[in-house]
């Protein structure tokens, strides 16, 4: 099992290099950072160059990703532009954890500006993933225990409309009708933007007032896909020898169906969850922006406008390690829970 | 035709030339299987349908007027006049969904022809291969995997944003960034596919029909187009057929953003965006694009599932 997790581990490193490098790429070249920094008062060459020094980018593209990388502590960087390097440098490079400052917030950290908004995109997440397993588990043991019923058949169609719906257009429509009709309607209704009303201030019942239609169109997104699997291998579990030994032996139903079938049947739950993560996120993206949620999709998106490549390229290699890490911590799980699988 | 094939093992013999009919072809098999697939069929019904809408449509309509804009009626709610109502700069929204269905149909099948054709190449090279390229290359198609892509989309976008003139193609212009979503939706949606064309190519190379079209001394490129790739077709098809639904929805998203196709063409997805400013006030500016779009990518949903039934009964994985 350890040399499984170190392999894993090894193997994610050129896969991380090789994201970081097209990324990086393609940062670099991406509108004008001198530009996104100075804004319109810097029009003077002098100034131009001057800041391009200090931010690294007269050097080769080469030399720029790998003091990204490693940072430039180590060598000596010619500020002052007379040709002689005598300053050394004083990055200290991704691996090192220091991602850069922020160009648009100018010098900020890069972690200090994620690490502000990642808070309140995962007050988004999890209770979206935590309502989607509870819902999920008890849609799906239904529909597996009262297989071809009106349900379970509303659940088959649902999860296709679910599937093939964008998540902008739930986001919209539910909005329409719980924030703009039920207004309408004189009944109590629920508020369309922002984290908290700022008349009221952040406390605990207007964050989670709010939250209530984005964690409603994240979940529904995966809701139905979700229960769907669980009736499949719930269905399947439910068709197992141990099963019929269970019933056989004269177990109360709810017993075999809570404990013996759903126990089994939830293993493969953990993959789903593990590697639903991207989907999450790619929807934290355009629901945070609708909702005007000030997480880490619309920094992404505002950043990304504005030509921030730090701030960006940051958020871009913390998703992907993310993912990563996901991958393995679902495969390594998986393979405690279920004694059946052995890694080699 | 189907009556006699559902002849029980105990029926009366065969008529001689019943006997003698030629094995139903996999085109007829799949069909039979296809056809029993009710929602398939709907949702090919529903497709033929949009294509007529979107198509047919700008027959009525010229694209001149579906970016006609008079401020004047702007936001108008639907009438008579404008069937869908008017947007944000009163365009027709009923003309803009016509000429919008154009494009978003046009980027969701280009897209995949690109997909597929980088997929095939991907895959086809790596299984066929092996060894080192193999592994070369399944390492980059697991780094394309591991990046949501959604974010791919959006650096990419942002990328050739701006970078691509714009194209006149039968007296219509067509904003650049429309070829700029169909190759980067074509350039980030391949990984799965690569995989699959992969596993089919490892499987298939073993056979004896491989060993003695390479004794017989076959080119490789031959091998790989002529006698594996036609074996490996049914799970292409069904992925690409699958893959349409996700690049009308990857172009919907990417230009509900504002990096996708820049107005004044229109595609369903870039008529969504901003319409959350107007939610209270002007539902019909999401409403139908947003329907619209929903309706492609479900029947499109249903079409390729249909299609894995029948083409490939075992793959079924939910």
């Amino acid at each position: 099992m350890i040399r499984y997790i170190t392999r894993r581990i090894l193997q994610a490193i050129p896969l991380l290099f090789i994201i970081s490098v097209v990324f990086f790429v393609l940062l670099r070249n991406m509108g004008d950072p001198l530009a996104t920094m100075g804004g319109r008062s810097m029009t003077r060459a002098s100034d131009r160059e001057r800041l391009a020094r200090q931010l690294g980018l007269d050097k080769p593209i080469l030399l720029q990703y790998v003091y990204w990388l490693i940072g430039n502590d180590w060598a000596k960087v010619d500020l002052d532009g007379d040709g002689v390097a005598e300053s050394s440098g004083t990055r200290q490079g991704v691996l090192r954890g220091d991602f850069g400052t922020s160009l648009v917030n100018r010098g900020v950290p890069v972690v200090q500006v994620i690490w502000d908004r990642l808070p309140n995109t995962l007050i988004l997440m999890v209770p979206s993933e935590i309502l989607i397993i509870l819902l999920s588990l008890i849609v799906g043991v239904y529909s597996a225990l009262r297989q071809y019923s009106l349900l379970d058949n509303a659940v088959t169609t649902l999860s296709f409309v679910g599937y093939s719906m964008p998540i902008f257009f739930i986001a919209l429509l539910s909005m329409y009708i719980f924030a703009v009709n039920f207004k309408r309607w004189g009944l109590p209704y629920l508020p369309t933007v922002g984290m908290f009303d700022p008349q009221v201030g952040k406390t605990f019942s207007q964050v989670a007032l709010h939250m209530v239609l984005p964690v409603f169109s994240l979940s529904f997104i995966s809701l139905a896909g979700y229960s769907r699997y669980i009736r499949g291998t719930m269905l399947e579990v439910l068709s197992q020898d141990y099963i019929r030994t269970a019933k056989a032996k004269g177990l109360p139903r709810r017993d075999i169906v809570l404990v013996h079938a759903l126990k089994n049947a939830s293993l493969p739950i953990v993959t789903v969850v593990g590697l639903d993560l991207p989907t999450l996120l790619a929807g934290a993206i355009v629901t945070e922006r609708i909702f005007a949620w000030p997480g880490m999709g619309r920094l992404f998106l505002d950043h990304l406008s504005r030509g921030d490549a730090p701030v960006v390229m940051g958020i871009l290699m913390m998703v992907s390690f993310a993912v990563v890490a996901f991958q393995l911590i679902t495969d390594v799980t998986y393979a405690w829970l279920d004694p059946r699988i052995r890694y080699e | 035709m189907s009556q006699s094939l559902s002849l029980s093992p105990r029926a009366a013999p065969l008529p001689l030339d019943e006997l003698e009919a030629p094995p139903l072809s996999l085109r007829t098999l799949t069909w039979r299987r296809f056809r029993r697939h009710k929602m398939a069929l709907g949702g090919i019904v529903v497709l033929v349908l949009l294509f007529v809408y979107a198509f047919g449509g700008s027959l009525f309509y010229s694209e001149a007027y579906a970016n006609f804009t008079e401020t004047g009626v702007r936001l108008q709610a639907p009438s008579a006049v404008h069937p869908f109502g008017t947007d944000t700069i009163g365009r027709d929204i009923f003309a803009r969904t016509i000429f919008g269905g154009q494009i978003s149909l046009i980027i969701g099948l280009t897209a995949v022809v690109l997909e597929t054709i980088v997929g095939i190449l991907i895959g086809a090279a790596a299984g066929y291969y092996g060894g080192r390229l193999d592994s070369l290359l399944m390492r980059f198609t697991e780094a394309v995997f591991t990046i949501p892509q959604i974010f791919l989309l959006l650096v990419m976008a942002k990328y050739f944003s701006g970078r691509v003139p714009n194209i006149t193609l039968y007296n219509r212009t067509y904003s650049g960034s429309v070829v700029v979503i169909i190759v980067i939706i074509g350039l980030t949606s391949w990984p799965y596919l690569a995989r699959i064309v992969r596993a089919e190519f490892l499987s298939i190379k073993e056979n004896e029909f491989i060993l003695a079209a390479r004794a017989t001394g076959t080119s490789p490129s031959q091998i790989i187009f002529g006698h594996i790739l036609p074996n490996s077709v049914a799970p292409i098809v069904v992925s690409a057929t699958l893959g349409v639904a996700n690049a009308i929805l990857s172009e919907a998203y990417i230009s509900f953003l504002g990096l996708g196709v820049q107005p004044p063409t229109a595609t369903w997805g870039n008529m969504l965006e901003g319409a959350y400013n107007y939610i209270a006030t002007a539902p019909w500016l999401w409403v139908f694009p947003g329907s619209l779009i929903v309706l492609t990518v479900l029947s499109t949903n249903f079409v390729g599932d249909g299609l894995r039934d029948a083409l490939d009964p075992r793959s079924r994985t939910i």
